[in-house]
């Protein structure tokens, strides 16, 4: 396998958005192919993430659609579903092809348009993510699954509900502070606790400002070996590692505090890298909801097991913390465009890296990371960038 | 070798009131939902079997914000079987305001209900009915 690096970036603004799926991810696209000093003709192949299209416009086979969009209507163009995972799985398929040597420069990224469907449909298309047959007619929903995952949390560790609630709020707190300084975020205002425990109920214990947004969005990411790299741009960002791993229906992951999928993809990564967790000086993970955070961190090693609350609390993972997570707001305040998340959170930890970032800036920021959770904790992606 | 425990064969059965899984004749753990082979040991050599139906609850939520098709508050629980396996279904005949904390752990017994479906669910479904124990 030879070296691999993204040479250029772009992204659209997340949250409600009049253009069409396929005009938001060309705007996103020609930014980084504008970025990495390149033509569309030079792109020979495009790996999209897009989930709920179909839904959404009526939309299939949207890969080639976009390729045409910005005059490369006959390469290879394909979608790639996992869910909320989707574009961090497109991206690492990028990623490993041009490293592969069968390609030398794939543009990789995704989109999605979810507030057309309203919050009715969405739920259920979301909910699709679940096992259709085994668990769909219980009426589960995706915040449904997390707020179990809260109360097997709260009664695993012994941490009063009550008490890992306030931790969860703390969650929500931070990313929407860091959201501020996110221009491209969908909600750019602080927050309090008292405000998050005041919300609407949507699944116990789980309130309103807990969960992540329906978001319209596109991000998107042009990959090249490293020689050809080095002729494009004074800042590429290389890939250091990368992982997959899976975890069938909720009901055959069990205790899933502990999210297996995670463990597996998070350890191939590292172990790609060469490195550990705490070699991590950044990290964009799938807060989807609070509590899906703390999962995150702890299952990525930045935590211990049962730690990861108490940290949270701690203000270990705010902007001057430990382990800076979510600068750019996550999930929470950033938006979420499901189709389009891994790419917008390889696009933070990018713009991180090359010290683009204003006033959420990590100092110094060498080594970066991003997590993608896609269904039921069915799919986390895992990538390491480097300087 | 033919799938055996089929869900339109499990659904068919659950409305006749018997809940089936799957008994691994190998190392004799229990499959619940049905899968192709063990989930311990990956055999296919597993016997359909009745399943009890008793177990615990391990987690819960109210679900107040539902999908297209569903009407809430209603409870959904997840629940360890007496033979092993986490099953998901509906806690029922609870007041869902009334689902806290001290409902993991309780002892249930499984029933089902049936689900009208919807145009993107293949027909009419079965979910799980957890009752509480008295
Ligand atoms: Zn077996």
């Amino acid at each position: 396998m030879r070296e691999v690096a993204v040479v250029g970036v772009g992204m659209t603004n997340f949250g409600i958005s009049e253009k069409t799926q396929i005009e938001m991810f060309s705007e996103a696209a020609m930014e980084a192919i504008t970025e990495s000093n390149i033509e569309p003709r030079d792109i020979q192949a495009l790996f999209l993430g897009n989930v709920l299209g179909d839904f959404e416009e009526g939309q299939m086979n949207m890969a080639p659609m976009c390729a045409a969009d910005i005059g490369i209507p006959n390469i290879p163009a394909t979608r790639f579903e996992g869910a909320c995972a989707s574009a961090t799985v497109a991206l690492r398929d990028a990623y490993m092809w041009v490293a592969s040597g069968f390609y030398d420069m794939v543009l990789a990224g995704g989109t999605e348009k979810a507030m057309v469907m309203g919050t009715p449909m969405a739920t259920r298309t979301f909910a699709m993510g679940s096992d259709s047959r085994y668990e769909s007619f219980a009426g589960i929903t995706f915040p449904g699954a997390f707020g179990m995952a809260a109360h097997l949390y709260s009664k695993k560790y012994g941490i009063p509900l009550e008490k890992l609630k306030e931790q969860m709020a703390i969650v929500s707190v931070k990313n929407h502070k860091n959201g501020v300084l996110n221009p491209k975020a969908q909600f750019r205002k602080e927050i309090t606790v008292e405000k998050v425990l005041s919300g609407i109920v949507i699944a116990d214990p789980l309130q309103l400002l807990d969960c992540c947004p329906f978001s319209d969005g596109a991000a998107a990411l042009v990959f090249a070996s490293a020689d050809k790299a080095k002729d494009l741009t004074k800042k590429p960002i290389y890939i250091a590692g990368t992982g997959q791993g899976s975890a069938g229906p909720l009901y055959t992951q069990k205790d899933f505090t502990v999210v297996k999928s995670r463990e597996v993809s998070s350890k191939r990564a590292y172990k790609q890298a060469g490195i550990g967790p705490k070699d991590i000086d950044v990290c964009e993970l799938h807060d989807c909801f609070t509590i899906a955070e703390i999962l995150a961190i702890e299952a990525m090693g930045f935590f211990e097991y049962g730690k990861g609350s108490q940290a949270s609390e701690d203000g270990e993972t705010a902007l001057d913390g430990k382990i800076p997570i979510n600068p750019s707001g996550g999930l929470k305040a950033k938006g979420h465009p499901i189709g389009a998340t891994g790419a917008a959170q390889a696009y933070e930890i990018v713009k991180q890296l090359r010290e683009e970032c204003g006033e959420r800036q990590v100092k110094g920021a060498k080594i970066g990371m991003t997590d993608t959770l896609g269904g039921d904790l069915a799919t986390v992606c895992n990538i390491i960038f480097r300087r | 070798m033919e799938y055996k425990l089929t869900y339109e064969k499990y659904k068919e059965a659950l409305i006749g009131g018997k809940f089936l899984g799957l008994k691994c004749n190998k190392c004799g753990a229990y499959t619940v939902p049905p899968k192709k082979v063990c989930l311990e040991c990956t055999s296919e050599d597993m016997d359909i079997v009745e399943i009890s139906g008793k177990g615990e609850i391990r987690t819960f939520t109210v679900i107040r914000v539902p999908p297209e098709g569903f009407e809430g508050p209603y409870i959904v629980g997840m629940v360890e079987l007496d033979e092993g396996p986490w099953v998901m279904g509906n806690i029922v005949d609870l007041d869902p305001d009334k689902a806290g904390m001290d409902l993991i752990g309780k002892k249930v017994t499984t029933g089902h209900k049936v689900v009208k479906g919807d145009k993107f669910s293949a027909g009419d479904g079965v979910a799980l009915a957890f009752r509480l124990q008295d």
